[in-house]
């Protein structure tokens, strides 16, 4: 009913009746396992959800009303063949994009050569404080989260470029143990790839972008605090790590160094793996009146005395006008082929793509270059005809401001929804760790629409999350996955095997 | 550790202790109210429940008259009331919340669990049902908080600091519901052993989980001065001020960061009163001018720990 008019790709069945060879035992346990059993197990889980307190708050409401992400017990599962081509395509990417920032705040070589404009250094987020600073290792963004969709067994497509604080690792995480907790038979059947090492290869990535000459470095979450609705990640990942969870308040700077206020005095810190803004890091330099963040910061980080994750200064690298060149990026600094797509993209500036898009209007979704959050958009398929006619006077005045998408048919996946199971539309994020090397663990968040048709899967507009299942080649592919990772204090010796 | 983080510890101990304080007293007012006494009036019974928390006058802002119901709602469920067990739950819950990486995970799920399982008390009228359950429950979730971080937590600074909060929010309560209850009783100390202060003393004994160690120790009737040296002296009983000045003495030797001689100093003072002390000389001094001193200069140790550990500004 709901798909009729629209035909979407489905993660399990290739139709109605032909489950995919990935999910034939999931599909024939699911065929057997009773309703009941599967309500009872996602009542565990949001129990199990809430004791923890794996929760998010919603900003303007009362203490009581935190709210859990909806949970859903069905994985998504991916073959170890489409995981070579998505981790090597988002590496691929991820590469490209902190060479880019590099550049554009060094050579502007990518500027010279006329594959971006200069009109890019007047970007809202390009930081002019981070000219000819050097930051370790060349990389800015430490941790990237990179959305991808699929609208065909073998097409996907990135969304977006998220380099700032990309969040929901955690759930990542969760969700894998959530999943062993709760169908420990279904992990003996399936030989899938363990995601449980990533806060280890994130600390490991974040000691090896302290400044040169730092031995044993002290890292550090800095959060925006209890409030925040991504706070409980951040104590997740700081206890994962077993590093200090700091808020604004707790450092200060002192002789071109950052301390953090212990009951033993002041302690020297090094590595700070900030989870908030910019523009709230340093009222110094940026917001005056953040009570986040620490006076002084900034002058320290550009001398080279602390090192921040990520760096300031990548949302240049991960909005809509940026986000169209990645693919040529790709072959300017790497010279390599792009692995993974972008969404076809029309640019307004070009008339061309100006006259194409303006024909259809009706088809397209029209976004502000700059704009973020769904202001100054046009979704051309659900709009009135008002509402677009409107929209083309507004383009008209200022056609450079936008670019025009095609909605895509974004897969479903089955998922549990009220009286059963029922497909619903996903997308998926892995997370990319830069740091020595560019990695990442098998897996990512898949995030779902939980709405009959929606294409929305943020979670703050009522969308759930999925475990991802990365299933592995042969078991000698899961020893190496895990070698990769040493404990920290055995990073030198290793590296020299 | 952070100096924030131990204070969000420090706090998130004296919370629970005082919820499970709280209850205890609310446990015991509701015990004398079912004496049969015509003489003591409703008002009577459960005015020192809020003296005790020193909430009297706040109360009178919000009530006419000292009804059980309204001082059992004002004291256990009130959101306006910074002292009820609602408040204090909240608070502990809030600071665990704000340090829930210094603690091992099964002690925040412990206390998350806590918030979570009080909500089925809100918007109940605990005068007529419930007060009983709210009390144990209260009770035996504080000794779970206690037993699971003694369980399962390193023995560094976050878990010393813990048991500061715990031990300096104890003396504080014992003090002030041993100060409450002899000040009411004293009037008719002749007629001690008597049936209503028999009722009397042995509830302050239960309050404080000391009915049975009196029996055991002094093997006599209930004599005034006995349940204040157990409270006041008796090292071996573990609500006593000793008690909790010898856990204080021993925390502030662990916790050692070159800056803080004036906790330690005040912190031995009080506790070589409290070892050298003898319960006739309190007595010769009064009572309550002993345990009102004991309460200000706990309260100084307080302000001297905050200033030592946990408030700590760029030096």
């Amino acid at each position: 009913m709901e798909h009729a008019s629209k035909t979407f790709f489905d993660e399990m069945h290739l139709s109605p009746s032909t489950v995919r060879d990935l999910y034939a035992k999931y599909s024939q346990w699911l065929g057997n396992v009773s309703g009941s059993k599967l309500e009872s197990r996602r009542q565990e889980a949001e129990l199990l959800f809430r004791r923890v307190g794996i929760t998010f708050n919603v900003y303007g409401e009362q203490a009581e009303t935190e709210r859990l992400i909806p949970f859903d017990v069905i994985p998504r599962i991916l073959a170890a063949s489409e995981w070579k081509v998505l981790s090597s395509g988002v590496i691929q990417r991820v590469k490209a994009l902190n060479m880019f920032l590099h550049d554009i705040y060094h050579q502007r070589e990518i500027i010279k050569a006329g594959i971006i404009s200069d009109s890019i250094l007047r970007h809202a987020q390009y930081r002019p404080e981070m000219i000819n600073v050097d930051v370790p290792n060349g990389i800015y963004a430490h941790i990237a989260g990179v959305d991808i969709v699929r609208t065909a067994e073998n097409q996907f497509y990135v969304l977006e470029d998220n380099l700032r604080t990309p969040s929901g690792v955690s759930y990542m995480l969760e969700n894998r143990k959530m999943m062993m907790r709760l169908f420990p038979e279904l992990f003996r059947q399936y030989s899938i790839a363990p995601v449980e090492h990533y806060p280890q290869m994130l600390k490991n990535n974040l000691r090896a972008v302290a400044q040169s000459g730092v031995k044993d470095p002290t890292i550090v979450l800095l959060t925006p605090g209890a409030y925040n609705s991504a706070y409980f990640e951040h104590a997740f990942l700081a206890q994962q790590m077993g590093v200090e969870l700091v808020e604004g308040q707790d450092l200060f700077v002192r002789n071109n160094a950052v301390y953090m206020r212990t009951t033993e005095g002041p302690k020297r810190v090094d590595v700070i793996y900030r989870r908030m803004d910019d523009e709230y890091i340093d009222p110094l330099a940026f917001r005056p009146d953040s009570m986040l963040g620490v006076p002084g910061l900034l002058s320290v980080y550009r001398n080279g005395g602390v090192t921040l994750a990520n760096a300031v200064g990548t949302g240049v690298a991960d909005d809509k006008a940026t986000y169209i060149r990645v693919p040529e990026m790709i072959k300017f600094y790497l010279g390599e082929t792009p692995i993974l797509s972008n969404v076809p993209t029309f640019e307004l500036s070009k008339a061309d793509d100006y006259a194409y898009v303006m024909e259809h209007l009706s088809e397209l979704v029209v976004k502000e270059v700059q704009g973020s959050g769904g202001y100054g958009m046009l979704v051309g398929p659900t709009a009135s005809k008002k509402e677009i006619a409107d929209f083309r006077l507004i383009i008209k005045a200022n056609p450079a401001n936008y670019i025009a998408q095609p909605t895509l048919a974004l897969s479903t996946c089955p998922t549990m929804v009220g009286q059963g199971v029922a497909p619903r539309h996903v997308d998926l994020r892995p997370f990319v760790l830069s740091g020595k090397t560019t990695t990442l663990v098998p897996g990512g968040l898949s995030r779902v629409a939980m709405r009959e048709g929606s294409l929305v899967v943020n979670s703050s507009q009522g969308g759930g999350t999925k475990d991802t299942w990365v299933l592995q080649e042969m078991e000698t592919q899961a020893l190496s996955e895990l070698q990769v990772q040493p404990e920290a204090s055995d990073t030198e010796k290793v590296a020299l095997c | 550790m952070l100096s924030r983080t131990a204070n969000h510890l420090y706090w998130l101990a004296r919370y629970i202790e005082r919820a499970e304080n709280m209850a205890r007293i609310l446990e015991v007012t509701a015990n004398m109210a079912m004496v049969p006494n015509a003489a003591v009036s409703e008002a009577a019974l459960w005015q020192p429940a809020l003296e005790i928390s020193g909430n009297a006058d706040a109360y009178k802002t919000h009530f006419h008259e000292f009804k059980a119901s309204s001082v059992i709602f004002f004291l256990a469920l009130d959101e306006k009331n910074p002292s009820s067990i609602y408040s204090a739950l909240f608070s502990a819950r809030e600071n665990a919340r704000a340090v829930r990486v210094a603690m091992t995970s099964e002690t925040w799920e412990n206390i998350n669990t806590l918030w979570l399982e009080f909500q089925q008390f809100q918007g109940k009228n605990l005068a007529e049902e419930g007060l009983r359950e709210l009390c144990d429950w209260v009770k035996a979730r504080s000794h779970l908080f206690r037993g699971v971080s003694a369980g399962t937590m390193l023995r560094d600074d976050a878990f010393e600091f813990l048991r500061l909060g715990t031990f300096i929010e104890r003396a504080d309560n014992t003090a002030r519901l041993l100060d409450v209850k002899y000040h009411l009783l004293l009037p008719q100390e002749e007629e001690v052993g008597g049936g209503v202060d028999y009722y009397e003393w042995s509830a302050v004994l239960r309050s404080v989980s000391a009915f049975q160690a009196y029996q055991k120790l002094f093997n006599d009737t209930i004599l005034p001065w006995r349940v204040a040296e157990l409270l006041v002296l008796r090292r071996d009983m573990p609500r006593s001020l000793h008690a909790c000045f010898a856990e204080i003495v021993s925390i502030l030797e662990n916790l050692t960061n070159g800056h803080h001689k004036e906790c330690k100093r005040i912190a031995g003072e009080i506790n070589a009163s409290l070892l050298f002390g003898r319960i006739d000389h309190i007595f010769q001094n009064g009572l309550h001018e002993f345990l009102t001193d004991f309460i200000e200069r706990n309260h100084q140790l307080g302000l001297e720990i905050q200033n030592s550990f946990l408030n700590i500004h760029a030096a």
